[in-house]
């Protein structure tokens, strides 16, 4: 088995005292579609934060790239061509649109987003590209915020809640781009509360309890079923 | 007439404000930061200018291409080494350090310059003026001063919505923790805002020193000038702050026109007035 782009191994998390991820260890292989599920507080974003660098870890628990970045500020690990999509979007209220894109792409890694092609890929970006961003509707702001992400051309672009607070129409409308975006070359982990979702999306699932995974499985060889037992804890 | 050659006056001197002005507003805008030395900042500019003009024997306008540098520098290493330690949730800290950085500059340079008033001398630029209309003169070295200003000002209002530095200073001031997702080392963000700020004070300094006698212990009210001029304009807008101290400026001159006792006074209480009136300043950014 070929080594995985994202290698981690026994990561803990904390919050002050509390304790949020307990050993968590999985590999994502390059070119995948990972998805993470599990309930409010189960450790998702945690998790998310942890590997782009947001929250303190230690060295060797996170390897991207076979490099160990668990110890590496968040700056870092973004040059090192990690993205995080953060949850709630949270795209720049003083940047338009446009310039929210362009501060994406400013650590200057090659590859091939650019502004042209994220316009591309959400044309409705062009067409309110110098608005502010706070003008956009959600699901524009999603689009915005995966669109920041891109331009950074990421090798692995991880997406928290993009579901959250958005029309279900919406939501399928920017799942349907998300192929285009794997096929560019990019490993995709999403975490997403909408099951179902998330098993349409990805390759495999992890399910998230309290800060540890409590099932996992190839999206094919897993029941809807299993995973809502998992999500939910009975 | 003699009224107007005051206004005139007073809306020059309001250039030097909007300058102390600019870079305290700078910082605030980008880091939260109140830098209560702003004022000795400026002061120990105008003593770098002091040391270069004597040691090189050069015009105090031609050392600016030192002092300039010099301070940007001092300025980045400042944040990088002091004050991006104190920066967090609280603002107190970085009150607390930059009083202390305050105490600490106006006693070292007690010490190495003693209390003696000094002044730079620019040369015949100093007295020489142009008669831009009958009875209306303006001092060539005012007018200089107030074109600096305007420059500056254009030059970072350029910056701040033309240029990827600009953009970084407004995302690591909107979002800290997602400005560093999008690779941005928030130290080195705040290091180049404090570098661009003491640039700026570098040339407030220059110009404060060539204009007026300066002793070790006159940062403070700069640093209240600035203040002012900032809070009547409006935070975070680069026009509010000129406008600021140019209102700042012409009151000051007519206090100074009805009783030279006034003159301080005068703009002190404009400002007070703005503030009851319109505490967001008269052109606050439109967010």
């Amino acid at each position: 088995m070929p080594e995985p782009l994202l290698d981690i191994r026994a990561l803990d998390a904390f919050y002050g005292d509390f304790q949020a991820l307990f050993g968590i260890s999985l590999a994502v292989p390059a070119n995948s579609v990972v998805s993470f599920v599990g309930a409010n507080g189960a450790g998702k974003s945690t998790l998310l934060k942890s590997i782009a660098g947001l929250m303190p870890a230690k060295a060797d628990a996170i390897t991207f790239d076979g490099e160990a970045i668990g110890d590496k500020p968040a700056y870092d690990v973004a040059k090192r061509g990690i993205a995080l999509v953060p949850e709630g979007r949270r795209l720049f209220p003083s940047l338009s649109v446009e310039e929210n894109l362009m501060i994406g792409g400013q650590l200057g890694r090659a590859g091939p987003w650019s502004l042209a092609r994220v316009y591309e890929l959400f044309p409705v970006l062009f067409e309110r590209r110098n608005t502010s961003a706070t003008a956009l509707s959600g699901g524009q702001q999603q689009m915005c915020a995966i669109g920041r992400a891109l331009m950074a051309n990421p090798r692995l672009m991880m997406c928290d809640e993009i579901s959250l607070g958005l029309a279900p129409i919406i939501v399928r409308d920017i799942y349907a781009r998300l192929p285009q975006i794997a096929a560019a070359g990019i490993t995709l982990v999403i975490v997403e509360q909408d099951v179902a979702q998330a098993l349409k999306a990805a390759d495999h699932v992890y399910c998230m309890q309290e800060g540890r995974i409590v099932l996992q499985g190839r999206t094919g060889d897993i029941t809807r079923k299993a995973v809502s037992a998992a999500y939910f804890g009975v | 007439m003699e009224w107007v050659n005051t206004i005139v006056q007073g809306i020059l001197t309001g250039g030097l404000y909007a300058m102390f002005a600019a870079g305290l507003s700078l910082i605030f805008g980008v880091m939260r930061l109140v830098n209560i030395a702003h004022g000795d900042l400026i002061v120990l500019a105008a003593y770098v200018a002091l040391v270069v003009t004597e040691t090189l024997g050069i015009n105090p306008l031609v050392s600016l291409a030192f002092v300039v540098p010099i301070m940007a520098i001092a300025g980045y290493v400042l944040q990088r080494t002091i004050l991006n330690r104190t920066l967090g949730d609280d603002l107190l800290p970085p009150l607390l350090v930059t009083f202390g950085l305050s105490i600490i500059i106006q006693n070292a340079l007690l010490e190495i310059f003693t209390a003696d008033s000094r002044k730079l001398n620019a040369g015949p630029i100093e007295t020489a003026s142009i008669e831009v209309l009958p009875g209306i003169s303006l001092g060539v070295l005012p007018l200089l001063q107030f074109v600096l200003a305007v420059a500056v000002i254009a030059a970072m209002q350029f910056l701040f919505y033309r240029t990827a530095t600009g953009r970084a200073f407004r995302a690591t001031s909107d979002d800290q923790p997602v400005s560093q997702l999008m690779g941005l080392d928030n130290r080195h963000v705040f290091a180049l805002a404090m570098a661009l700020s003491l640039a700026i004070v570098a040339i407030a300094g220059v110009l404060l020193a060539v204009r007026a006698n300066f002793d070790p212990s006159i940062g403070p009210a700069r640093l209240i000038f600035g203040f002012e001029a900032v809070i009547i304009g409006g935070l975070g807008s680069m026009w509010g702050t000129l406008a600021g101290g140019i209102i700042l400026g012409v009151s000051q001159a007519i206090g100074a026109k009805i009783d030279p006792g006034w003159q301080l006074l005068a703009g002190h209480l404009v400002f007070l007035f703005i503030l009851a009136i319109r505490p967001q300043g008269l052109f606050p950014k439109v967010q």
